[in-house]
């Protein structure tokens, strides 16, 4: 626990990715496996559970310090965190002749004396809880009452973390991603079989695991070589999914590494005629059997916001997952042959499946069509179509390319219809006036910068319809990190496609742009906020720009 | 509000002493102002005549000009200022600070200035005084606020220096006071590295020298060469140089602010730098307690900071009679000053 803490200090105080990086070697290095498992879930953001709420845990504090509420309640003002505040509070108080807990290694922490504070209830709660926090470090104290409240965000990116894996471990950093998904167990075997070393050939190994995304890149310039050796496809407004099928089970999963099941039982069903050892990277889409083109967006999140759709919802709003690309194939791994092979391969797939119309799922696998596209001149009167298609735009896909890992430039292209829209990551909220007075209306957004680190870039006030406007409002009370003054800092987690007019060059903005009519289009819960874009990806609009 | 009758009033000029006809450390230009140290928020230019501890006398002169009207004083002694006795005694902030007893009519006031009661190898230890009316500040009035011992936090600097042998390491506190403090703290860990200064911190040098304090050898940054590597070098810099062309001289370099602010992680975070020591020339809440209790006042004044909250903690749990006072006690350099 002691040298967590540590290395949490060290990386809030490390500038720049290298020293981050470093430090995060040297825990691993010195940090027997168990213990490092755990912190890897946490460095992870797998460990966020709340075991016990912020404000118990300030009842538990005040309960045993000579102190008045109120006291407590303007320390709070000026810390902004409660548990940070008890933290400040607690560290000089002694409260019994108990053994310091701070020597304990983060996995006892985590699977034993966290979990049983939270068990308990009343007294004995509170006796467990000044048990834990006995001895240690206003450091030590911010961090446990983070991994109690669940609310501990290292700020250190997905990307850092497997880079400092591969250099402790000697291993690919495409291949620690790869193992990664899925999730991670936390245990010293679990660990111990993430950093082992390769035979080349993990394909299958954990039936369920899914492949990293290969993402595109939005399209900026003329591409390279005769337009026909790219394939053109319609971007599908749905959510990115994998579609397994090994040991004679079925997964679906999202880009954002949730398993989607029980929301979409039809494609479970469809997954269910393909030959075991086939993985299949498409969109999850609304589709009715006998339309022309899918839903639009709003219909799947009818889908997307039930846990679990009844039959009338499933018999309105049906699931489609429209395949793109073969990942793996009689349980080999196709990434690495070019996109050509893959695509051939997939069309024989899906044209081999069984036509009974009245089995279920059957009809809900689609092949991506392909576009033509024979010369470049063709290229934008086609992107023009898209909206006729219900598509958002268009991709373009090297034919020779491989399927790679995460964004990659050069293989793949985005070519949206709008191009002005960037998907950004709420930071800040304030409430709004008038009707909304009590609301959180007011948000501020972010884009990564090159040290992984999220920037603000726009303000937007509309976008949203009253439900979402609630939820999200419930949402930032829950996730409040800091306040300044009726400014709330929430946990970066959220992630909005943002619209807008045009995008300048600013030096009156800490990004160094400004966007104009700026205005959310949706709220992306399928994506996680490590995706969201980059200060680099508007810089590049920017150029696009007339 | 202070009664009418009282032995100091608040007047737009500060605090004055009708039976001493002197302010305590005004904020206007006034006849006689009696100064408990030389932080630019507490002695001010153009008065008539000042009164203020021998050992600041060189730091005042310098910052409100060498030829000001100065009665210089020692710690303890008594004075007759008027009808009243005046003594000072030593507040353990900076270098000759001092807080300021007044005894008239049978009635005897203590003004605390700005004071710490933790161990600080560059000036004299705070001195607990009794009276029956205290004014005490609050700067750093809330129980989050606990300081550990300099020498503990100068290991955390050293460490942070000394860790980083391939960067320029920048120390940002307070030119007159913490600068100091720290380079003190540093010499008693034995560090005898020569380490360099900001331009606004060694015109501070001198008087501390002269005063006998145990300092590192020191150089001022701007006598180096252009070319001169700095890497590994400890360089101690007013925050007003944070972010200014003065950085340009530097290649990659990190930078912390000693102060006690950096106690909280939201306010290390706003001010941009990479790390944040927790130092404070300040009282701490258990110091203030401590102060108030020692005091043995019957009624308790609180300005500065979070007067009110002092103020009411001291009211209803500590059955004190408290009051928080308003008025322009924190200037706009207290929070970059002394903190
Ligand atoms: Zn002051
Ligand atoms: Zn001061």
């Amino acid at each position: 626990m002691q040298r967590f803490a540590e290395l949490i200090e060290r990386l809030e105080h490390s500038r720049g990715n290298n020293s981050r990086v470093q430090a995060l070697v040297d825990y691993f290095e010195q940090t027997p496996g168990a213990t490092a498992a755990w912190a890897l879930q946490v460095l992870l953001g797998g460990a966020r559970r709340r075991l016990i709420t912020g404000r118990r845990l300030r009842q538990i504090c005040l309960e045993a310090m000579p102190l008045p509420e109120w006291l407590f309640d303007d320390c709070y003002a000026q810390v902004g965190d409660s548990a940070e505040t008890i933290a400040l509070l607690w560290h000089q108080h002694v409260d019994a002749d108990w053994g310091p807990n701070a020597d304990q290694p983060l996995q006892v922490w985590m699977e034993e004396l966290l979990p049983a504070a939270a068990a308990l209830s009343d007294d004995a709660q509170a006796e467990a809880v000044r048990r834990l926090w006995h001895g240690l470090s206003p450091q030590q104290l911010l961090v446990a009452n983070k991994l109690l409240t669940g609310g501990l965000r290292v700020g250190v990116a997905q990307g850092l973390v497997v880079k400092a894996l591969s250099r402790f471990s000697g291993l690919d950093e495409a291949l620690l991603q790869h193992r990664l998904m899925g999730g991670f167990a936390p245990s010293a075997a679990a660990l111990a079989a993430l950093l082992a070393p390769s035979d080349g050939d993990d394909t299958g190994e954990v039936p369920s695991r899914p492949y990293p995304f290969f993402l595109a890149s939005p399209l900026q310039e003329l591409l390279p070589g005769d337009a026909g050796d790219w394939q053109a496809e319609w971007k599908w407004d749905g959510i990115r999914g994998q579609l397994i099928r090994r040991s004679g089970q079925g997964f679906l999963w999202s880009r954002g590494e949730e398993l989607l099941h029980e929301a979409f039982p039809e494609l479970i069903s469809a997954a269910a005629a393909l030959p075991d050892g086939t993985v299949i990277d498409g969109e999850v889409i609304v589709w009715t059997a006998d339309a022309d083109r899918p839903a639009p967006f709003n219909v799947l999140q009818r889908r997307l916001g039930r846990k679990k759709p009844g039959s009338k919802l499933l018999a309105e709003c049906p699931a489609a997952f429209v395949a793109y690309d073969l990942l793996e194939l009689g349980g080999e791994d196709w990434r690495p042959r070019p996109l050509h092979q893959r695509r051939t391969a997939l069309e024989s797939l899906i044209q081999q499946l069984p036509e009974t119309a009245d089995a279920p799922g059957a009809g809900r696998l689609r092949l991506s069509e392909r576009l033509t596209l024979d010369t470049w001149e063709q290229l934008e009167p086609l992107r023009q179509q898209a909206r006729n298609a219900g598509a958002e735009g268009l991709m373009l896909k090297a034919l020779d390319s491989p399927y790679l890992n995460g964004r990659k430039r050069g293989h793949w292209w985005k070519h949206k219809l709008d191009p002005h829209t960037l998907d950004a990551v709420l930071l800040y909220a304030q409430a709004g006036s008038g009707r909304r007075a009590n609301l959180f209306t007011d948000y501020t957004f972010g884009l990564w910068n090159g040290n992984g680190v999220l920037v603000s870039f726009a303000k937007a006030y509309s976008g949203l319809d009253d439900g979402e406007i609630t939820a999200l409002d419930r949402w930032i009370r829950a996730h409040t990190t800091e306040r300044f003054g009726p400014v709330r800092a929430v946990e970066p987690l959220q992630v909005f496609e943002l619209a807008f007019e045009g995008i300048q060059r600013s030096t009156r903005h800490k990004s160094g742009i400004a966007v104009r009519f700026p205005r959310i289009s949706r709220w992306r819960r399928d994506k996680p906020a490590g995706e969201a874009d980059t200060l680099a990806t508007a810089l590049a609009l920017l150029e696009q720009a007339p | 509000m202070l009664p009418h009758d009282g032995l100091l009033q608040l007047t737009p000029e500060g605090l004055y002493c009708p039976a001493a006809a002197a302010w305590i450390d005004p904020w206007r230009p006034v006849p006689r102002a009696l100064i408990t140290h030389a932080h630019a928020d507490h002695a001010r230019a153009g008065c008539g005549e000042y009164w203020a501890t021998a050992v600041s006398e060189g730091i005042l002169r310098q910052r409100l000009g060498a030829t000001i009207n100065l009665v210089p004083v020692d710690y303890g002694a008594l004075h007759r200022i008027g009808e009243a006795r005046v003594s000072f005694h030593s507040a353990g902030h900076v270098l000759g600070s001092a807080q300021i007893r007044l005894e008239a009519a049978g009635e005897s006031w203590l003004v605390s200035g700005d004071y710490k009661r933790d161990a600080d190898p560059s000036c004299a230890p705070f001195e607990p005084v009794t009276a029956d009316v205290f004014i005490t500040e609050a700067t750093f009035g809330l129980p989050i606020y606990r300081w550990s011992p300099g020498a503990v936090v100068a290991r955390q600097i050293q460490q942070w220096w000394q860790g980083a042998p391939e960067r320029a390491s920048i120390l940002f506190c307070y030119a007159f006071g913490k600068a100091q403090r720290v380079l003190a703290e540093l010499a008693a860990l034995g560090i005898d590295d020569e380490i360099l200064l900001h331009g606004a911190v060694e015109t501070l040098m001198q008087p501390y020298r002269e005063a006998g304090v145990p300092l590192p050898p020191t150089q001022p940054l701007s006598a180096l060469e252009r070319r001169d590597d700095l890497a590994g070098r400890l360089v101690i810099a007013p925050p007003s140089a944070h972010r200014s062309v003065w950085m340009k001289r530097f290649k990659e370099p990190q930078t912390a602010f000693v102060s006690g602010w950096m106690a909280v992680r939201g306010a290390r975070r706003r001010r941009g730098y990479e790390r944040g020591f927790v130092l404070s020339d300040h009282a701490d809440w258990n110091g203030l307690l401590a102060s108030v209790k020692d005091s043995g006042a019957r009624q308790v004044y609180v300005t500065h900071g979070s007067s009110d909250v002092l103020a009411r903690y001291l009211r209803e749990v500590e059955g004190i009679n408290a009051e928080p006072l308003a008025g322009p006690f924190s200037a706009d350099e207290d929070a970059a000053h002394g903190a």
